[in-house]
């Protein structure tokens, strides 16, 4: 039965949010730990499944929306942000999640995620990013690092990866935040605020894929590594990482580029480190182009700078020309040059 | 016109003809549209049906003088009723060597030319590729020539107005209206009106066209004149009682949507992306929020059929719309909406391909790619217009099948429909149709493809409403619960339930009637389109003949309507004059095995009237 609504008396809980139907993802794939996530998400916000909406492309992520008791439509790939706006411009009134991979998002489906980020159309835009093709066994994909070996770069990958960060900012995104799919605690919170945001939400997430690219985020997902590969952003927060909470960034000398380190080393102190500010893109472009092993990989909210949502805009729009002329199909047959035959 | 259609002299002294052609041809920057829509009105005030088309160059700017600025509108109007925009010109008006290179081959033998000789100068001439004057080395032989320096005249009616000379010029036009004005007898209130209202803001330059415009008339009417520029009457047609509009059909197809959608109950939501000839859908949509309309410009092709699916998966009618390149686009995303069975409406202003083609050339070469072309067994349902004001009820009709039977409507209009403007007498707005959609609300034994017994149609069951959360999508599902599903007798069975479905229509529609004749007769012409026009037209002008001819014309592509086969055994032959290189007459002969004959244009032009009866002659003397 394809049909189900949490139990409406109690609180609901992350079960409420899984549907019957069996999970096909591959034994240990990160998947799983995102639809967790989300579920949890959604009962922690006590989301009405009834206008809540799932819409997905193709791809392995592109099932998740079976798994969920909302609405959802699972269309064709790289389109979900075409049918999610056409959603949003029907009602409004539904919180809609578009849930992609990064062939799906950022490859065949890369002009409408420019279109919709720079539109700023009301979702929550998940950007599952395991850098390779899942779903069609392995190929690489355009998040892939140079010299990627798959079925059909046997020689290694010679393109330059697309940065879904690099990418956002540069479309006009006024919200994007990354997580990992196993940071149970750091998703949902990421998820929440991205909820929050009214207008286009983007949020990579670095997810496992333990088939064709197993381990490509363990440089920095590693639990043994996590503290010093990953700085955890919070607004009006400095921005601090390590074991110890003892590193940070700061502006190289006369140049705008970030630098991490060590306090009490060379003098540095607290207050030289620089301060999360999530509404100053320019920074939120050096946070996402950070790499280890170098550098810290920034998580969380980088940037967030809430303006105007399109559909809201459309919807005043239309509501504006009513209050101003509510006009009648009579009226409207009957304007300019008529004339009458006896 | 002259010496053909001459019925009698009318009190006044004028000649008395049935109908005419005239052409208002020059270049881009010369107003000839404005000219033209202006002939119009006051043509359709005179009582005169009418029929009208413009054609203006592709190109946005181009330069002064060439012959591909050339821009021009062509009105057949008359005291019978007018089928098309006529297949030869009695009268052409050039404002300049060029467009008088571009259209003389239109022009009807001893046809009138209505010259700016101001305009005929060296720099012209060579501007048109003309290596002699056409007036003086015999090209113009076998024409009746009118000469007036239109340029001049027009500025010097104008000596008071303190205009320059560059802005004085612009208002020749007017100077040119002014005297065929004179010429049909016309009023010129309508246009005084007009640009008074039209240059509110600037009354000198109202002021100068109006002194242009009687100017133009003056001189017709008391100017010692050459004999070929006679004074002509076109008495009113007999045209149903009612209250009129000239409407293109761009303009009808909106309002028709506008309509469809009130009749649903729904709100409209235009999703495209610009493309010729099909942009003015969207621009006359665009100027509707007044009526609740959303449109959304999207990014491409791709996106707009997307946010239109996504649109009735809100519970809105989602329509897009394009050409034929566009649409081609828009495929693989019309295949998810017959999948997920919701409702869509595609138009297609075809226009001349393949590929990029002939942008501003009509054609209706699309039918192959509307009814087959989609990956996977994907029917759904294939309407076409026939004229400008029939895209306002087949418009209507889409958005019924559309709902009704929870599919894509793909509904066919072409360049020349979509710019081609004809008298439209207004419906009641309480007669059109309603046909309010219901959505599901109970949760009992709900699942998403709980169909209807009798349309088949799937419930539609909108985001939104509680109990009944559901997931759909592109992937085969199970025909009992909609849950993913790959088992290879549901899988067949879901095909023959879409293609049933679709099916089905055919008993929701009218049957096919004979526009003219009956199985009585030895051929039918069977058309579709806006091939309606000739046909009609040549029909009626070879069962006046009594020859054995009739016209069927279908407005229901696909599913074909239910009594046309047995109407199409009855005859020994079966003509199809098609804009294409032959696609209803395949599907005629694929469904019913019958011996149909194609007639095949693709100039990018319409059928003459002259080709189709020819075409039917030679037929029935074989």
């Amino acid at each position: 039965m394809n049909v189900q609504s949490p139990a409406s008396t109690a609180a609901p809980t992350a079960k409420d949010y899984a549907s019957d139907q069996e999970v096909r993802w591959c034994p240990g794939c990160g998947d799983y730990a995102i639809l967790k996530a989300v579920q949890k998400t959604l009962a922690e916000l006590q989301a009405d499944t009834a206008k809540t909406v799932f819409v997905s492309g193709i791809g392995c992520a592109a099932r998740f929306p079976y798994y969920m008791t909302t609405y959802g439509f699972h269309t064709i790939h790289g389109r979900a942000p075409a049918i999610a706006t056409g959603v949003k411009l029907t009602n409004p009134e539904l919180d809609v999640w578009v849930v992609s991979g990064d062939g799906d998002a950022l490859s065949i489906g890369g002009n409408h995620l420019l279109h919709v980020l720079r539109r700023n159309v009301d979702l929550q835009i998940l950007l599952f990013n395991n850098e390779i093709y899942g779903l069609t066994k392995g190929q690489y994909s355009p998040t892939s690092r140079v010299g990627t070996r798959t079925p059909s770069t046997p020689g290694g990958s010679i393109d330059t990866p697309v940065s879904a960060g690099a990418f956002a900012l540069g479309a006009g995104a006024r919200f994007f935040a990354r997580s990992v799919d196993t940071q149970q605690k750091h998703l949902p919170e990421v998820l929440k605020r991205a909820r929050a945001h009214k207008g286009a939400s983007l949020v990579e997430i670095f997810q496992n894929c333990i088939v064709y690219n197993d381990g490509a985020f363990d440089s920095f997902t590693e639990r043994s590594v996590a503290a010093e590969r990953q700085i955890l952003l919070q607004h009006g927060q400095p921005m601090l990482f390590g074991k110890d909470g003892d590193k940070g960034l700061w502006l190289k000398r006369g140049r705008l580029e970030l630098e991490a380190v060590t306090l009490g080393e060379d003098g540095v102190t607290e207050a030289d480190i620089l301060v999360h500010d999530e509404t100053d893109r320019v920074m939120a472009g050096m946070l996402a182009a950070l790499q280890p092993p170098l550098m810290p990989v920034a998580l969380g909210v980088l940037y967030c700078d809430p303006a105007p949502s399109y559909e809201a805009g459309v919807v005043e729009e239309v509501a504006a020309a009513r209050r101003a002329h509510p006009a009648d199909l009579a009226e409207l047959l009957h304007k300019g040059h008529t004339w009458q035959v006896t | 016109m002259e010496g053909s259609t001459a019925l009698k002299a009318d009190p006044s002294g004028r000649r008395v003809i049935e109908s005419a052609v005239v052409r208002f041809a020059g270049d881009s920057g010369d107003g000839m549209q404005l000219t033209g829509s202006q002939f119009t009105l006051s043509t359709a005030l005179a009582g005169n049906d009418l029929a009208t088309f413009p054609d203006f160059p592709a190109e946005i700017r181009a330069p002064v003088g060439t012959t591909f600025g050339v821009s021009a509108f062509q009105i057949n109007f008359g005291a019978r009723v007018i089928k098309t925009s006529g297949d030869e010109l009695d009268v052409l008006v050039a404002m300049n060597p060029a467009a008088l290179k571009v259209n003389l081959a239109d022009v009807k033998p001893h046809g009138l030319l209505i010259l700016d000789a101001g305009a005929f100068n060296e720099r012209n001439l060579h501007k048109a590729g003309y290596a002699s004057d056409p007036r003086q080395d015999g090209s113009l032989e076998g024409f009746r020539v009118f000469e007036v320096d239109m340029s001049q005249l027009t500025q010097d009616a104008l000596k008071e107005a303190g205009l320059t000379k560059k802005e004085a010029l612009r208002c020749k036009n007017m100077w040119a209206l002014g005297l065929v004005y004179w010429m049909f007898g016309r009023e010129r209130q309508a246009t005084v009106d007009w640009l008074n209202e039209k240059f509110a803001r600037r009354p000198e330059i109202a002021g100068a066209n109006v002194a242009a415009l009687n100017a133009g008339h003056a001189f017709g009417e008391t100017a010692e004149v050459d004999a070929h520029l006679a004074a002509f009457s076109v008495p009113p047609a007999e045209i149903a009682p009612g209250l009129y509009r000239n409407i293109t059909g761009a303009e009808a197809l909106s309002w028709g949507l506008v309509a469809g959608a009130a009749g649903a109950e729904l709100k409209l939501v235009f999703c495209s992306y610009p493309i010729t000839p099909a942009s003015s859908l969207l621009h006359s949509l665009a100027g509707l929020k007044d009526h609740g309309v959303v449109t959304f410009q999207a990014e491409d092709e791709i996106a707009a059929v997307g946010a239109a699916i996504g649109a009735s998966y809100a519970g809105g009618i989602g329509v897009t719309s394009s050409s034929g390149p566009g649409v081609a686009l828009k495929t693989e995303a019309i295949g998810l909406a017959i999948s997920a069975e919701l409702p869509l409406v595609v138009v297609n202003s075809q226009r001349a391909g393949p590929s990029t083609g002939m942008p501003t050339k009509t054609e209706q070469s699309d039918l192959y790619q509307s009814v087959f072309g989609r990956n996977g067994d994907s029917p759904l349902v294939v309407l076409a217009a026939r004229s400008p004001a029939d895209c306002f009820e087949v418009a209507i009709e889409a958005v019924r099948l559309a709902t009704r039977y929870m599919t894509p409507v793909i509904l066919l209009s072409d360049g020349y429909i979509a710019n081609a403007a004809e008298p439209w007498r207004l419906p009641e707005v309480e007669d059109l149709p309603r046909f309010p959609v219901t959505f599901a609300t109970d949760p009992e034994g709900f699942h998403p493809f709980k169909r209807d017994a009798e349309t088949l149609a799937r419930v539609w069951a909108v985001p939104g409403t509680p109990g009944l959360e559901h997931r759909i999508g592109g992937i085969e599902k199970a025909s009992d619960s909609g849950n993913i599903s790959y088992d290879p007798a549901n899988h067949q069975q879901m095909t023959d339930l879409r293609r049933d479905k679709v099916l089905r229509v055919a008993e929701d529609i009218p049957a096919q009637a004979f526009e003219a004749g009956g199985t009585e007769d030895r051929l039918v012409v069977v058309g579709w389109g806006s091939t309606y026009g000739p046909i009609s037209r040549a029909v009626d002008n070879l069962r006046a003949e009594g020859l054995p001819v009739a016209h069927l014309h279908l407005r229901h592509i696909w599913p074909l309507p239910r009594n046309l086969e047995e109407l199409l055994r009855g005859f020994g032959k079966v003509l199809v004059p098609e804009m294409n290189d032959g696609q209803l007459v395949t599907l005629l002969r694929s469904e019913y095995l019958l011996p149909a004959e194609s007639l095949s244009k693709v100039t990018g032009k319409p059928f003459k009237i002259s080709e189709i009866e020819a075409a039917v002659r030679a037929r029935l003397a074989a």
